[in-house]
């Protein structure tokens, strides 16, 4: 079925229809700036209200899988990040951490919204049986043992962790294909975590001279590379997996263009670094939930 | 100081072909360009004289990204063409890379798009002074801020899942580019309060107000009336 079809038929009886149902649109807009007298946490629940008036029915069932997925994900950076920030002498960069803090918990608060308003159930931090973030699978014994310890531990996964909150994000657009409340609104979610990524990459370079770049720049050419092991530029070999899957971070043929054969700025050819760097690639949530679980969470049963 | 640019140049035909072997297999059963392309027949778009229209479907929306992408990579290559005043070497380094991203971005598009390719546009950058840091920095911020609202803004048009994969490929760099640039004029500032409203979601524009900014860089003007 054509959202887009239903949208032309009815705006031909309602003509005001598409500014009922747009956030973008003047209607949204004013609903907006009453929100900013009441909750902000209003807001998401005001769109999901109306897009259930709009359609009389709440979104789908996979609609509200892909928004809980989102919101499992968001749940364990803003909890990475709260403890990070709650752990004595760890943060010495406020100024960064802080700002990505907020985000991911008000990231939390608005999917949380959101998907009830919209009819569904949204997960919560005690849907998990753990939240290790030392990869431990509970154990709180894992890899990453001196995550709140080691401050450049520490920066190491928060850099992994924004650079895979982009791949996840990324990997579910097709799945909200058309849906302007919902897509826009996991895309606009989507750019803040590369924002965040490109931040923790330029810290750990601009001051604590990890050799990263605020894009991933994958190294290896010619092969896809499944294992990521070719474009981690974390230094913490254990997050090979966040860098590869079917689309691996090195892939350099894009939509059938190979970006190789492309002339770059200043040769007739593009390097191997610009093809990577200049596009992120997606993972599945197969992908994102093998590196996941049980390393980090195991959702209760 | 050179401005003026024209913006298409070289052969993509090795490319092309290999894009459309792709397209003609087709993605997730959608039709691709022409298939696309005759869902939006009942729109009726008006010409209007000396500017150039992205045109309608999935088409259009390559074509306005491809547009954004023209003007991007004219500016970097300027940018790094004439540095401004000690401009830093990790700075330079870091403007090239932008340079060679969105050079990337617009030959992927002109492969992309084939014959379907609205024409090179010539950009206007005397607003710009480019031996200045802060007003080049300050471009560089609007141009990536802008990106990022556009791809976001638009997104929900597209109707080839395929296409939606890659738009997301790309604006998640021009995030990264945006977030460097800022923290280059202000350190900490990756998440400016007028890019980033109170839920912690990045805003998104309609192609309309997307243009007017993107109209003040360009002699070639260009519209979207297509997309509202």
């Amino acid at each position: 079925m054509n959202l887009f079809s239903i949208v032309e038929e009815i705006e031909k009886i309602d003509p005001e229809f598409n500014d009922r149902i747009s956030p973008r649109r003047d209607a949204i807009k004013n609903i907006t700036s009453f929100g900013s007298k009441v909750a902000v946490a209003a807001i998401p629940f005001a769109l999901g209200n109306l897009f259930k008036k709009a359609y009389g029915q709440s979104a789908s069932a996979s609609v509200i899988s892909v928004l809980n997925f989102a919101l499992t994900l968001e749940i364990l950076e803003a909890t990475f990040y709260n403890d990070g920030m709650a752990a004595s002498g760890l943060v010495t960069d406020a100024a960064y951490i802080a700002q990505i803090q907020s985000d991911e918990n008000k990231h939390v608060t608005f999917l949380t919204s959101a998907i009830s308003a919209a009819g569904g159930t949204p997960v919560t931090a005690s849907d998990f049986v753990y939240l290790d973030y030392t990869g431990g699978s509970g154990s709180m014994a894992g890899p990453f043992t001196g995550v709140f310890t080691s401050y450049q531990t520490f920066l190491a996964v928060a850099e992994t962790f924004e650079d895979t909150g982009v791949r996840a994000y990324k990997g579910q657009a097709p799945n909200l294909l058309g849906n302007q409340t919902y897509l826009t609104a996991a895309l606009d979610i989507h750019a803040v975590e590369a924002r965040h990524a490109s931040a923790i990459r330029y810290l750990r370079s601009s001051k604590y001279n990890a050799t990263v770049l605020p894009w991933i720049t994958s190294t290896a050419s010619g092969s896809v590379d499944t294992s990521g092991a070719a474009s981690n530029d974390t230094g913490v070999a254990a997050v090979n997996a966040n860098y590869g899957g079917a689309t691996p971070e090195n892939t350099t043929v894009q939509g059938g263009v190979n970006i190789l054969t492309l002339p770059g700025a200043t040769s007739s050819t593009t390097t191997v670094a610009a093809a990577t760097a200049a596009f992120d690639e997606p993972l599945t949530m197969t992908e994102v939930l093998a590196i996941l679980v049980p390393a980090f969470t195991k959702p209760k049963s | 100081m050179k401005t003026e640019t024209d913006l298409t140049n070289v052969n993509v035909n090795m490319a092309r072909r290999s894009f459309l072997r792709y397209a003609g297999a087709g993605v997730a059963g959608i039709g691709l360009l022409s298939a696309v392309s005759s869902c939006h027949k009942d729109h009726n778009v008006v010409p209007t004289e000396g500017v150039t229209d992205v045109g309608s479907g999935d088409t259009g929306i390559l074509n306005f990204a491809y547009a954004l992408e023209q003007l991007e990579a004219a500016f970097y290559l300027q940018v790094v063409a004439t540095p401004y005043t000690n401009m830093p070497s990790i700075e330079l380094t870091y403007l090239t890379d932008i340079r060679d991203h969105e050079v990337c971005h617009r030959e992927f598009f002109k492969a992309a798009l084939g014959t379907s390719a609205i024409k090179g546009l010539t950009p206007d950058f005397s607003k710009i002074d480019f031996t200045s840091r802060t007003a080049v920095l300050g471009a560089a911020k609007a141009f990536e801020d802008l990106g990022v609202t556009a791809y976001d803004g638009i997104a929900y048009n597209i109707q080839n899942a395929a296409y939606l994969s890659i738009a997301g490929s790309i604006v998640s760099v021009e995030a990264r580019h945006a977030a460097l640039i800022g923290n280059l004029i202000t350190q900490g500032n990756f998440v400016s309060s007028d890019q980033v409203d109170t839920n912690g979601l990045n805003i998104s524009n309609k192609p309309s107000a997307v243009l007017v900014g993107a109209n003040t860089y360009l002699k070639t003007k260009v519209s979207a009336n297509s997309f509202s």
